[in-house]
């Protein structure tokens, strides 16, 4: 029974025709795991989009660039959780595919140079903001303008932190860097959105 | 601990991403430090506004659209290739000589199927319905069931086992044409759905119950088998045994 099981499982050694004309019975029964694996996560892969390129109709392209290479790689897919792996290759995709183009704003977090994270002591720039005032309330717009005009790499640490409930490993796998760094530069996010809030508050509009 | 390490470790804090024992050092600290009180005070009250304004986007329809078609689109598969895809073994071409059917469910959405299952089951019961064409004779339901249906499913008579072979019906399970074979077991209906799945690792059986019917569910060689019935979880097992092993043997014939 068991060689059977075998013989069952593996494709045919024939040549089967309708290969040429399309997908194979293999292909589908891969395309339907990775629907169900990937699609659920659609509109999380376009929320991260969205805040790395702005541009809703870049965003639009890169998402489905980035489902095409999940698709592609799929085979080799053994973990993270699905999400944080989708994430990892929207950013490669928004790298490779969009950092050149000029309207969007998109500044990758490799090419920073090295010093960029660390030039600025976290605790000066802190201290100040007035940690005392209170943050007025902000509809969701004006919020997600705050977000997206933060630089990289802070901003999508954060977007991954407070938008897509990532956790610390979560992040350092998708944008691969140590859990440490995520650290450092979710501290430096959260401080530079405050600065930006309160900034805010203080222009009438 | 320092203030620097404060403010970088309150962050992971208010994420719940300390240890019990990084807690409470920061804690300590935050206990003896106005400034890093206010901090951690001021981070927490940001993350309550972001949690509460919906900040995410929803994928536009023609985004997932153009996702879809990009993708290998599931086909049902025809008779040839069927046939093509079980021409790999003299134990699978015999199989196939004994007959297999040739639609494509679905993998996912199990629980639906089971239901839909449970449906046609209860349909069946209805006067009339049960079957298409009434033989005790598989060498009668199974060429009824080549002409209606692109393959047919694999007819086994299990009567001298004790599960009598009364018939085979045409039925619709997932909007598809699909074949059940009838059984009976004293005076209990078992309806056996025979589709053929992209799926072609077997999978052992398991039972279900659903909507107060038990639902004994398999996969080989490529099939997916629903045996549905009210007949107790023991025997619609000991069905499924039978079954199976009477298969191995047609298969290995
Ligand atoms: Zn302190």
């Amino acid at each position: 029974m068991s060689g059977l099981r075998t013989q069952a499982a593996r494709t045919s050694p024939i040549a089967d025709e309708t290969m040429q004309f399309g997908s194979s019975s293999d292909d589908q029964v891969r395309a339907q795991r990775f629907r169900d694996a990937a699609l659920p996560y659609l509109d999380d892969v376009y929320t991260l989009a969205r805040y790395l390129l702005r541009d809703a109709s870049d965003a639009e392209d890169a998402v489905q660039e980035c489902y095409l290479r999940a698709l592609k790689h799929f085979d080799s897919y053994r973990g993270p959780a699905m999400k944080p792996w989708l994430f990892a290759i929207l950013r490669n995709v928004c790298r490779a595919e969009f950092a050149r183009r000029t309207h969007s704003s998109i500044t990758p977090a490799d090419e920073l140079p090295e010093t960029a994270e660390q030039t600025t002591p976290l605790w000066s720039e802190a201290q100040e903001t007035p940690e005392t005032e209170v943050l007025r309330h902000r509809d969701a717009s004006a919020i997600q303008r705050m977000i997206a005009a933060l630089a990289e790499p802070f901003k999508e640490t954060f977007v991954l932190r407070e938008i897509q409930n990532l956790s610390y490993r979560e992040i350092a796998e998708a944008v691969g860097a140590p859990v440490g760094t995520v650290m450092s530069r979710l501290a430096r996010a959260r401080a530079m959105l405050r600065t930006a809030w309160l900034a805010e508050e203080e222009q009438p509009k | 601990m320092t203030c620097d390490e404060a403010e970088i470790l309150l962050h992971a804090l208010i994420d719940g991403e300390l240890d019990a024992g990084h807690v409470r050092e920061v804690e300590n600290h935050i206990a003896t430090c106005p400034h890093c009180a206010a901090q951690l005070g001021a981070y927490r009250d940001m993350q309550a506004e972001i949690a509460a304004a919906d900040l995410r986007f929803t994928a536009p329809p023609q985004l997932r659209r153009r996702i879809e078609a990009a993708l290998p689109q599931p086909r049902i598969a025809s008779r040839r290739s069927v046939l093509r895809g079980f021409a790999m073994g003299s134990v699978v071409s015999a199989m196939a000589a004994t007959g297999i059917v040739a639609i494509v469910l679905r993998s996912d959405d199990e629980q639906r199927i089971e239901s839909e299952v449970v449906s046609a089951h209860l349909r069946s019961l209805q006067a009339g319905h049960l079957t298409d064409v009434i033989s005790t004779d598989q060498h009668t339901v199974k060429p009824w069931c080549n002409g209606r249906l692109d393959v047919a499913p694999p007819v086994i008579d299990l009567t001298a086992l004790g599960f009598t072979l009364i018939g085979g019906r045409l039925d619709y399970i997932d909007g598809r044409a699909i074949g059940a074979v009838v059984y009976k077991r004293r005076a209990h209906i078992i309806n056996l759905f025979v589709a053929q799945t992209p799926n072609a690792s077997r999978s052992p059986a398991r039972t279900d119950d659903v909507q107060g019917f038990n639902i004994r569910r398999w996969r080989d060689h490529g099939l997916s088998f629903w045996a549905v019935s009210d007949i107790s979880a023991d025997e619609l097992t000991e069905f499924s045994d039978k079954f199976e092993s009477a298969m191995r043997t047609n298969g290995n014939s």
